[in-house]
C-alpha cells in the first residue's frame, strides 16, 4: 500500500496543481479564465426571486368540452345519425342515440381513426372515454386526454412567460417547466418581482367586440365590467378581432389628448376584418375588452383601414408599456397563480456568502488545529490532504458549473469536519497494528489494508443519505446534498492518493523510528 | 479500557425514557411547521431606523388584516422576522405591506427575504419530507442488511430511530422551526449516525471471527474501546465545523446546525449504547456471522 510508482505520483501532483488552479479561477475576477467555468451562486446567495407558477387547467378543459360538443353535433349531423338532448354536465358530454344506431354511433368514437374522439397512439388512449348506458353516450376525458391538454398548455404558457420575462429584460433568467401544469421561474438579481408577478399574473387576452344596447344580438352577449370596477356594459359575444391578430404594439404619447396610449399593428387578416368592422359599424361604439374587463369603448368615426390603431384608456405610461408588453408577448393560454416564492434581496445574498466564509475558516482552522495537536506530523499530513480535498471540492464543482447555495457551503464545512474520519480511521488502525508490529512500512501497509472496509461502508451510508437529498430536496437543499456527495468521493480520493502518497514519503524515510505514530 | 458494557441497562433505561418524552411532545406539542410546511408569507425585514421595534412593527402589521401575524427579532440588531399564515393572498399582497408599512413607519426599512409558500406547495413539500426520510431510513436498512447480518440491522435502524426522534422530540421542546433545512440536517443525522454504527460494528463482526469464546457482551465492549478514539476524533472534528457554522454561519443556518449538533451528539451514544446492547440481546455470536459466510 505503501508504493507509489513515479507515473503515479506524477500523476497525482498533477491532478492536484490542475484542481488548485481551476478552484482559484473562482477567486480571480477576469470574465474568461482558462476554462471559462465559474462555480454558479444559488439565489440564496446572489440574490434574486424563485417562482412557480401553475397553470390554471380548468378553464381550458371546459373550453375543449365545449368545442367538442359543437364538432360531435356537427358531426353527427352530417353522418345523419339522429341524436337528442347534447349538453355538457359535471365536465361529461352526454347525448342520447335511438337503439339500433347505439353500434354504429359507438364505433364512430372508438375507431382508431375517429374523427371526433383523436386517438394518441403513444399513450394507446383516446382523448375521451366513452360509458354508454343503454341509448345514453357519455364522454369523459380520459386521463391522457387531460395530460395532453396540461402538456399542450403548458408548452404554451412556458413560450409566453419567456417571451414576456425577457422583454423585462432581467440578467439569464430560468425558466423550466415542472410536472405537467407548473413553471418555475428563476431571476437572479432580481429583489424585487413585483412587476414580473403583475405581468405573470395576467391573462392578457385581448379581444375587441360590439358593445350592444338592445339585447338582442344574434352571437350572445355578456355583461362587462369597465376596469374602473364601477360602469358595465353589455358587449356582443362575437369578437371582430383578438390578440392573435396584433403584430406589434407600444406605448405612445398622444399629441393632440397628451394622454398615452398604446398603438398597434394588426396582421394582413386583422387588418382586413378591423377595416370591415369599422366601415360597417360607423357609430357604434367598440369595446377592447382584455381579460374580461372593458378597457375603453371608444365611438368608431371612420373606417379603419391601414390596419393600425391605438387604444386609450386610463393609462400611467408604466401600465401602458407594460400592456403592450403584454400584447406583443401575447394571450396565456390559462391563468397562471403564483403557489410558491421566494425572493432573497442581494444584501441578504452577500451577508450569507461572508457568514459562510467565515464559518468556513474558522470551521477549517478548529479542525486542523486539533488534527496537529493530535497527530502532529500525520496530523499535517491530514492537513494538507483537508486543503486539497477543499480545492478538489470546489475545483469539481466549477468543473460542473454546479450551484452552490448558503447549505451548500454548510455542505462543505460539514465535509471538512468529516473528511479527516477516513484518515483518523486509518491512523487508529495503523497505532494499533504497530502495537504488535514493530516493522513499521508492515504496520502501515495492514492499517491501510484493514480500515478499508469500515470506510467504505461509513462513506456509502453517508453518501445513500445524501442522493436521497438530491431527489427529494428542491433548490437550496439540492445544493447541500451535491456538495455532501462530491465531497464524499473527493474526500476518498484525496486521503487514498494524497495522503497516503505523503504517508509514504515519511514512513520510507523513518523506517527504524520507534512509536513513529 | 472503558467498561461500556456495565452500563448499557442504565443508558438503555435512560434512552427509552427520552425517546418516549420526545414521542408524547411530538404528539401532544407537536412541531413548530415553518411556511415551508405549513404554509404562509415570511418577511425578513432590516430596520434603518434604530427607534423600530417589535411592538410598533406589530401595531403596524395588526392594520393590515393578515390574520395572525408573528414578529420576533432575528439575529442582528434591527432585523426582523414576520411570519403570518394567511392563505391565498393575492399576488400583490408584498407591494401593499410595503405600501402600508412605508405609509406607518415610513421609508425606514428594507425587505431582504420574502418567502410566501401555498397551502398546495407546503403540503407538498411535507410529504416529501417524510417520504424522503423515510426513504433514506430503508436504504440504511438495506445496505446493512446486504452488508450485515440482520441483528446488526435491526441494532443500526433502532439506533436510527433514537436519534431522529430525540432529535425532533427537542425541536418541539424548545419550539424550534421545522423547515426544508431540519429535513436535510435530519437526514445528513441519519448518515452520520449510520456512519458512526457501521464502524463499531464493522469492528465487532472482526472480533467475532478472531475470538470465538469470548460473549458477546464483552466483545462489543472491546470493539467499542478499540474504535473509541475514532469515534471521539469524529465527533469532535465534525462539531468544530458544526459549531463554527452555528456560531458563524448566520442566523438562516442556524436551526439547521442546531439540528446537526445534537444529531451527531445522539448518534455518537446511541451507536454505543443502543446499536451494541441490540447486538447482545440478540445472542450474536460467532455462529451468526459464519452461518452467512457459508451460505
Amino acid at each position: 500500500m505503501l508504493y507509489f510508482s513515479k507515473l503515479r505520483i506524477t500523476l497525482v501532483t498533477f491532478v492536484t496543481f490542475l484542481f488548485i488552479f481551476i478552484a482559484s479561477s473562482n477567486f480571480l475576477e477576469t470574465e474568461d479564465n482558462f476554462f471559462g467555468k465559474k462555480i454558479n451562486l444559488g439565489l440564496d446567495l446572489q440574490g434574486g426571486s424563485y417562482l412557480l407558477l401553475e397553470i390554471d387547467n380548468k378553464p381550458i378543459e371546459i373550453q375543449k368540452l365545449q368545442n367538442t360538443t359543437t364538432i360531435i353535433r356537427n358531426y353527427l349531423k352530417k353522418k345523419n345519425v339522429f341524436f337528442s338532448d347534447l349538453r355538457i354536465f359535471d365536465k361529461l358530454i352526454l347525448f342520447n342515440i335511438n337503439e339500433p344506431d347505439v353500434e354504429k354511433v359507438k364505433s364512430l368514437f372508438l375507431d382508431k381513426d375517429s374523427e371526433v374522439n383523436p386517438f394518441y397512439s403513444q399513450y394507446k388512449s383516446h382523448q375521451f372515454d366513452l360509458t354508454i348506458k343503454k341509448n345514453e353516450f357519455q364522454l369523459k376525458f380520459s386521463k391522457y386526454g387531460l395530460v395532453e391538454i396540461r402538456n399542450s398548455s403548458q408548452d404554451q404558457a412556458i413560450e409566453i412567460v419567456r417571451r414576456r420575462v425577457d422583454e423585462v429584460g432581467t440578467n439569464e433568467p430560468n425558466i423550466l417547466k415542472r410536472g405537467n401544469n407548473r413553471i418555475l421561474v428563476e431571476l437572479p438579481g432580481l429583489d424585487d418581482p413585483m412587476r414580473i408577478k403583475s405581468l405573470l399574473g395576467k391573462t392578457a387576452n385581448l379581444t375587441f367586440r360590439f358593445i350592444t344596447q338592445n339585447g338582442n344580438d344574434t352571437f350572445g352577449e355578456e355583461k362587462l365590467q369597465f376596469e374602473d370596477g364601477i360602469n358595465e356594459a353589455l358587449v356582443s359575444k362575437r369578437i371582430i378581432l383578438s390578440g392573435e391578430n396584433l403584430l406589434d404594439a407600444q406605448p405612445q404619447m398622444d399629441n393632440q389628448t397628451n394622454q398615452t396610449v398604446v398603438t398597434f399593428t394588426l396582421d394582413r387578416v386583422g387588418a382586413k376584418r378591423f377595416g370591415k368592422a369599422t366601415s360597417t359599424g360607423i357609430g357604434k361604439q367598440l369595446a377592447i375588452v382584455l381579460d374580461g374587463k372593458i378597457v375603453s369603448a371608444p365611438v368608431i368615426r371612420d373606417t379603419i383601414a391601414g390596419g393600425n390603431g391605438q387604444i386609450s384608456g386610463d393609462f400611467t405610461f408604466q401600465s401602458a408599456t407594460d400592456l403592450a408588453l403584454l400584447l406583443r408577448s401575447g394571450a396565456l393560454p390559462a391563468p397562471l397563480n403564483i403557489i410558491e416564492e421566494r425572493t432573497v434581496g442581494p444584501d441578504l445574498g452577500q451577508d450569507s456568502i461572508n457568514a459562510g466564509i467565515i464559518a468556513l475558516l474558522i470551521g477549517f482552522l478548529l479542525v486542523i488545529i486539533f488534527m496537529f495537536f493530535k497527530y502532529k506530523v500525520f496530523g499535517l499530513i491530514a492537513n494538507i490532504t483537508l486543503l486539497v480535498n477543499l480545492f478538489f471540492l470546489i475545483g469539481i464543482l466549477t468543473l460542473f458549473e454546479a450551484t452552490l447555495t448558503l447549505p451548500g457551503i454548510a455542505g462543505i464545512i460539514l465535509t471538512v469536519g468529516m473528511a479527516v474520519d477516513a484518515n483518523v480511521l486509518i491512523f487508529e488502525r495503523i497505532k494499533e497494528e504497530a502495537k504488535t508490529e514493530k516493522n513499521n512500512i508492515i504496520a502501515f501497509d495492514t492499517g491501510y489494508i484493514k480500515s478499508r472496509t469500515a470506510i467504505l461502508d461509513a462513506n456509502v451510508t453517508t453518501l445513500i443519505a445524501a442522493i436521497i437529498l438530491f431527489f427529494m430536496g428542491s433548490g437550496p437543499i439540492k445544493g447541500f446534498s451535491i456538495t455532501l456527495a462530491v465531497g464524499i468521493f473527493t474526500t476518498l480520493f484525496s486521503v487514498y492518493f494524497i495522503a497516503r502518497l505523503l504517508t509514504s514519503f515519511y514512513v520510507l524515510r523513518n523506517k527504524e523510528k520507534i512509536n513513529l505514530i | 479500557m472503558i467498561n461500556f458494557n456495565k452500563f448499557y441497562k442504565l443508558f438503555n433505561y435512560i434512552s427509552v425514557i427520552l425517546v418516549a418524552v420526545s414521542v408524547l411532545l411530538l404528539i401532544f406539542k407537536g412541531l413548530n411547521f415553518g411556511v415551508d410546511f405549513k404554509g404562509g408569507t415570511l418577511i425578513e425585514l432590516r430596520a434603518t431606523n434604530t427607534q423600530t421595534n417589535v411592538s410598533i412593527l406589530r401595531k403596524s402589521f395588526n392594520n393590515m388584516n393578515l390574520g395572525d401575524v408573528n414578529i420576533k427579532k432575528f439575529g442582528n440588531e434591527n432585523d426582523y422576522l414576520i411570519k403570518f399564515e394567511k392563505k391565498n393572498i393575492e399576488s400583490n399582497a408584498i407591494e401593499i405591506i410595503k405600501n402600508d408599512l412605508v405609509k406607518s413607519i415610513g421609508k425606514t426599512f428594507n425587505f431582504r427575504r420574502v418567502e410566501n409558500v401555498g397551502p398546495k406547495v407546503s403540503s407538498e413539500l411535507l410529504k416529501s419530507g417524510i417520504i424522503a426520510i423515510a426513504l433514506s431510513l430503508a436504504a440504511m436498512l438495506f445496505y446493512i442488511w446486504i452488508r450485515f447480518e440482520w441483528q446488526f440491522s435491526l441494532g443500526a435502524i433502532l439506533a436510527l430511530f433514537h436519534d431522529v426522534i430525540i432529535t425532533l422530540g427537542f425541536f418541539s421542546l424548545l419550539g424550534l422551526e421545522i423547515n426544508l433545512s431540519i429535513v436535510a440536517a435530519v437526514l445528513t443525522i441519519v448518515g452520520y449516525s449510520m456512519n458512526d454504527t457501521v464502524v463499531i460494528f464493522d469492528r465487532v463482526r472482526e472480533n467475532l471471527r478472531k475470538f470465538s469464546d469470548i460473549k458477546i457482551f464483552d466483545l462489543t465492549n472491546i470493539s467499542i474501546n478499540e474504535t473509541l478514539s475514532r469515534t471521539i476524533i469524529t465527533s469532535v472534528t465534525t462539531l468544530l465545523a458544526l459549531v463554527s457554522i452555528y456560531l458563524f454561519g448566520g442566523e438562516i443556518l442556524r436551526g439547521f446546525s442546531l439540528a446537526m449538533i445534537l444529531g451527531v451528539i445522539f448518534g455518537t451514544y446511541s451507536s454505543i449504547f443502543i446499536a451494541n446492547p441490540v447486538l447482545v440481546k440478540l445472542r450474536v455470536s460467532q455462529k451468526t456471522i459464519l452461518k452467512e459466510e457459508v451460505d
